[in-house]
Parts: C-alpha cells; structure tokens; sequence
C-alpha cells in the first residue's frame, strides 16, 4: 500500500489507540489536516499551542495513555516547549509532532523555520527529525515505545513539509526492538532480599512514594506493602493518590509544604522506603539533613534517579509494580517477625502526632479562606473529582485540604511549576473522562496564563469547573516576599484582574462571583450542576498564607508557620 | 579525578549534540573530547575525558546511557588502559636551534612532518605525561602553532593485578 506521509501519520496513530489529539495547523502542516477528517481521530483546536501540549499531558495524567499534540513549524513548535518541558519533569507519556519546512530549506532560516530538534533536546525524553518519508512509520513505532516505557516521557517528531507530501510503501513494524534503549524493569532478587532485611530490622520505617506509583498503575501494591508490614506512608505532590488520603496509615504530603508529621516521620526515621520519587530539593529540604539518621532503600525505574541527590543504602532498578510486589514477596518470606508490634511504637507515636499538628488554618471571620474553599470543593465533589491545579499557593492548598484517594486524580504541574498548566491539563482529563467532575483550583496569576482556552472550552462544551482563589496578589510569591524580603511586594499585586464574570461570559461560558462566604456552597453547587464551562471566581483572603512551610534550604525539621 | 569514558552511539545526525548538551545542561566538565566512526557500519565511538568525584562520575555514565541513541559507556580509569593522544606543535627552528629541536624530537620519537627554513612540524604522540614534557622541552625554542586532539583510549587485553 503506497501512501503519503500525511496517511501513514494518520495510520500509525490509529495502530497506536489514538483517537483523541489536540492541535493548532499551520502552513507547514497544512497537509496533515487536509488528510485528518478522513480518519477517526478526533481533533481538538486549542488556542495556543502551548495548551495542545497541556491538555494532552492532562488527558495522559488522567487516562494512563500517551497524550498526542500536533502543531506546525516555528512559533507553533516553539510555543510547544514549556508544555514539553512540563511532561518531561513530571515523566509524563506523550508524542508531539510538530512540522518542519521542507527539507532543502532546513538550516535556511526560511518562514516559520526553528531548530525544534535543536531546542527540545534537553526537554524531551527522544526526539526526531524525519528525513525521509521511508522511515516515518519505524520512527513513530519508536515514539510512542519510549515514550511509554520506562521512565515515560514526551518524544517529538519533527517533520518536514515534503515529507509529509512523500510517497512510500506504508506497513507498520509490528515489534520494535532498539540496540540502545531497553529499559531494566525487573528488579533484582538480592537487592530486594536485603531491602526485605532493612524492613524487618527497622523500628521506624516510612515509605516516602512519588509519581512513579501512579505512572507504573502500583498503587495497589504499594497499599499492600504498607498494611502488610505496618509502614507509614507519605508521598510527594506527585504521588498525591497513590496512597488513600483516608487511609490511617497516611501521613500526609512532605517537603517544603508537607505536613508537621510527615515531615517529622521522614527526619526521625530509621529506614526510609522510597519509591518511584527522586529526592526533589522541594521534598528533602537541606539535603545533608533529609533522613539523616536513616538507611535508603530506593526504587525507581531510571537508574540515575537513584543516588543522585542522595546516596542510598539499597538501589533496585525497576518498574515501581514489579519492584513492590517483588519487595512484597521477599519481606513476606522472613519468618518470625510480628510486624505490628515492631512498628507499633512508632506508628502511634505519629498516629499521636498527626492528632496534634493537623493541617489548618485561622477560621476568624469576614474573609473567605482559600484552604476553606478546597475543603468545600472536596465536600461537594464527594472527593471524586479530578483535580487539575495551577502553580503557586492555589496548588500547595489544592495538595493540603483536597483529600486524594485515588491515582491520576491530581493533575499538577510538579517539577516544572508551570503556571497555566492547570486549565488545559483539566480540558485534556475532561476528554479522557466526559463524565466526571473535571476542576482547575487556579490562582487569579495563573489562569491568566492560558485563559484564552475557555474559546475551546466553549467551542467543544467541556464543562470543566474553575475555581479561581483571586486574592489579587502573585500569592506564593507574595507570601516569600513577606517572609523573607520585608514585605517587599514587587511585581506580586495584581491591580488591574479582568473582571473574570464577565470574561466568562464574553467566551460563552458561565461565570459566577462569590465574595461572602455564606454564598460559596450554593454557587459551588450551582457551577458543578452547569452543563458546560464555568468559571467561579471567589475573593479570597488576600495574605493568607501556606502553611507550614519549610524555607529554601532549611532541613525539614525547620520548619515555620506550624 | 580525571577519568576517561569510552563511549559508543548510533551514528546518526545530532548524536554528539546529545552527548555534549547533557554534560553542560547538567554542569559536568568536558576536559577533550575525541569522536569518530568504529569499523560497524551506524556506530560511532566517543572518548571524553571529565572529572568529578565518584558521585558525579557515576551519574554521568547513568546519564549517558540514558540517552537513547548512546550503546555502551565505559570508564575506563578503573581499567589498565592504553591512552594516546595526538600534537601537531609548529616550532621555531632557525639553523642555530634546529639541530637542538631534532634532538628533543627524536628523543621522544616525534615526527618531522613538514619543514621550512625556520620552522619544524613536530607530531607528537603519547599519553598526557609524555605530551606534557615534550612541550615543556620545545617551549623556548618558539612554538608558533599548536593542536591537541582529544583523548583516544583502549582498554588493555590483559587486566593484570598490580
């Protein structure tokens, strides 16, 4: 069957389980469009290319299935980059493919022309320029393989207008095997043997899971893990519904915004059980001090997550589930230990502590409080909702007062801190999931960042839930500003916020205000009952401020504001 | 610690692009560099000599083989291995010193590769030690050109203990 590049693009996405892309065409694609209706695969057009990428991650976050995007050459590649950059921190599965100039104008600065190749190298977990029309087919097999295995991650193919315009003889590889890519994904027996010993010898073990449990589908066996042997759980923001959030065994998130007890647990343990997380400087705090006292057993599929910041005592490179369950197997074999009472002390002693330094903030009256508006949100969604959150306070207090019991429920930019992720991603999770409950917890900085996605929105009737916490400041910036420059608030007020009613409404979506707290529950209702885009815009406490907090560089058990 | 890293890519458009950006995206030190095609057709072979603790050098070998297009990394500093490198050195050589310059050169078995009235063009090979005094000898005669390539390694067939 000889085709063009465009039909063997269109082929291979069908052979991959794409029917869902998000998009913005261009000169340089325009033929990859002309090719698109005739097949079913269903097309979104956003408003900036930046939010393709976005809701593409979101729809990944929330389905477990590589996330696709295709846009054109130059600015539209390029506009690309942060959202690329977004997946690539957090390890998210997605393929972008962008277009190119022909190829006899490559390197000519021709119109629209950007070494996108040259620019996402560092950004992307693999990425390709197709030359020739004849290795189009093997090289989106490839993608979608890497970008899928392993230690996921976004991979970008660049192709040039002629070769989308090039005929071949199409037929799709049906195994890929590469020389130089095969992910180790099992763990090793000895190493699990000796982490297996750590466990039964500790007397003060938490096991500190990030986003890995969620990307490799382990929550299940990391539950396991805990009940069977007694061990506390935290996670990091992005392992936030790995572990049940009502679960008494839950210590909360750690890190720089972490919980009293979580943090503690983590700075007074004796063994430290991490798994699919990478030692973030916003989770360990001053490094040298970060579970000083204990010894690390470490999980990960990308072996140079492992003893990178800190040096551990037992490394096993391995898909989280394999790893878990493995570890499972092998504490399960050590005879002779009662693991309740080895690890009861401990277990109560946080148990106790959880009790006396909870989450919270000052109910004094007249304002509304942010933390009180998430908690009303998780009330009123049942906690069944997915939450998309931007960056900056509105996600710290999403992350606290939102209680997560299951995976790919917090869609959040975590590595990158990317402010406007979280509209998009939540547009992107809504097409995974038409019928649930899709909300983005935005500050009034970061919805500004990609509020002209509200067009798509409206013109596709993705009836996604924003609840802006506009307290009129850059919050998080704000906050640091007063407590570590003098309350020098440059740059951080936002004077002149659009009127985010009426905003909502000139996009055609639905558009409510709350100022009083009396009115926050009926109009929260009323905006999750509306069949279609809502923004609810909520005047909250203008210098509240997230609480506790670990400063920049201090040790966890440094902590402020408890 | 200086170690030397021997390095094999597919070679294809970009590669070395990859293997350079990530030591100087990630802050690690690229002390010679040395690059060229293996006998297998598509394979290249890349020699870097860095530095580091072993933390540092640990995680550039996980870095690079984490690069889909790198297939095999090895340090070869814990090996017994056979290191060369190569000098093209124009030196001043009027008739008053020449005789002077031919003798140093034949003393560490150097090249005459080109001559003029008053120069000579020396190639040296050797390790860094050699390479080191050979310069440090021809020094005051005038050296008025000077190329270095990077570090070529190979690790030694027989591992001997010391």
């Amino acid at each position: 069957m000889v085709l063009t590049g465009a039909q063997i693009l269109m082929e291979c996405l069908k052979r991959e389980g794409v029917d869902l892309i998000f998009g913005f065409p261009g000169g340089a694609v325009i033929d990859i469009y002309d090719e698109l209706p005739k097949h079913p695969i269903k097309h979104i057009l956003v408003r900036h290319e930046q939010a393709a990428v976005h809701a593409a991650d979101g729809f990944a976050r929330a389905s477990g299935k590589v996330g696709v995007c295709l846009v054109t050459s130059g600015p539209g590649a390029t506009n690309t980059v942060t959202g690329i950059a977004t997946a690539y921190m957090d390890s998210i599965p997605m393929v972008v493919i962008t277009g190119q100039v022909p190829t006899h104008l490559i390197g000519n600065d021709a119109f629209q022309e950007a070494d996108i190749v040259g620019i996402t190298r560092p950004c992307t977990k693999h990425n390709y320029l197709v030359k020739n029309v004849a290795d189009l087919a093997t090289t989106i097999k490839q993608a979608f393989y890497i970008a899928r295995t392993g230690r996921p991650g976004p991979v970008l193919i660049d192709l040039p207008k002629d070769v989308v315009n090039s005929k071949t003889k199409f037929s799709y590889p049906e195994t890929i095997s590469l020389r130089s890519y095969n992910p180790n994904v099992n763990p090793n027996r000895k190493q699990l043997r000796k982490a297996a010993e750590l466990i039964a010898n500790s007397k003060q073990p938490v096991i500190y899971a990030g986003g890995g449990v969620i990307s490799s589908d382990s929550a299940a066996e990391l539950k396991q893990l805990a009940e069977t042997f007694h061990l506390p759980v935290t996670t990091t923001l992005m392992g936030l519904g790995a572990f049940p959030g009502d679960h008494p065994g839950w210590l909360g998130m750690l890190g720089m915004h972490g919980t009293f007890t979580a943090n503690m647990a983590v700075n007074n343990c004796d063994l430290l059980i991490s798994v699919g997380a990478r030692f973030d400087d916003r989770v360990t705090g001053r490094i040298n001090s970060f579970a000083a006292r204990a010894k690390i057993i470490h999980i990960d599929v990308d072996p140079t997550s492992i003893s990178k910041n800190v040096v551990v005592d037992v490394p096993i490179v391995a898909d989280c589930k394999q790893g878990l369950a493995g570890l499972i197997e092998e504490a399960a074999k050590i005879e002779g230990v009662d693991w309740q009472a080895k690890h009861e002390a401990w277990n109560v002693s946080l148990t106790e502590m959880r009790a006396s330094h909870p989450l919270g903030y000052a109910k004094n009256g007249g304002t509304i409080k942010p933390q009180w508006v998430v908690e009303k949100i998780h009330e009123l969604s049942k906690g069944e909702a997915i939450i998309a959150t931007e960056v900056g306070q509105n996600q710290m207090w999403a992350a606290q007062f939102y209680t997560y019991r299951k995976p790919r429920t917090l869609l959040t930019s975590g590595g990158l801190g990317t402010m406007g992720y979280g509209f998009p991603a939540a547009i992107g999770a809504q097409f995974a999931f038409p019928d649930k409950l899709v909300i983005d917890i935005a500050g009034d900085g970061s919805i500004q960042m990609n509020i002209q996605e509200l067009a798509t929105a409206v013109s596709y009737n993705v009836p996604v839930k924003i609840v802006i916490l506009n307290n009129g400041y850059l919050g998080m910036v704000r906050q640091w500003q007063e407590l570590f420059y003098k309350k020098n608030y440059c740059a951080t007020c936002l004077h002149t916020n659009p009127d985010f009613v009426a905003l909502a409404k000139a996009y055609g979506a639905e558009g409510f205000l709350v100022d009083k707290a009396e009115d926050l529950e009926a109009t929260l209702k009323a905006a999750f009952a509306y069949p279609g885009p809502v923004i609810v815009d909520v005047r909250v406490e203008p210098e509240e401020n997230v609480a506790p907090m670990v400063p920049a560089g201090a040790a966890l058990s440094e902590m402020l504001l408890v | 610690m200086r170690h030397v890293l021997s390095i094999l890519v597919e070679n294809e458009p970009g590669v070395l692009s990859r293997v350079v950006g990530l030591f100087s995206g990630r802050g690690f030190n690229i002390e010679s560099l040395n690059v060229g095609p293996t006998l297998e057709t598509g394979v290249s072979h890349i020699t870097i000599c860095t530095s580091g603790d072993e933390q540092i050098i640990e995680q550039i070998m996980k870095q690079l083989h984490k690069l889909i297009t790198v297939i095999k990394v090895v340090d070869l500093t814990h090996l017994q291995a056979v290191e060369r490198e190569i000098v093209l050195m124009k030196v001043g050589a009027e008739d008053a010193k020449r005789a002077e310059v031919l003798r140093i050169a034949d003393i560490f078995r150097c090249k005459v590769v080109d001559v003029s009235p008053d120069e000579l063009t020396l190639e040296i090979t050797g390790d860094q030690g050699k390479i080191k005094a050979v310069v440090a000898l021809l020094q005051r005669f005038g050296v008025k050109e000077f190329i270095r390539a990077g570090t070529v390694a190979m690790r030694r067939s027989m591992q001997l203990a010391d």
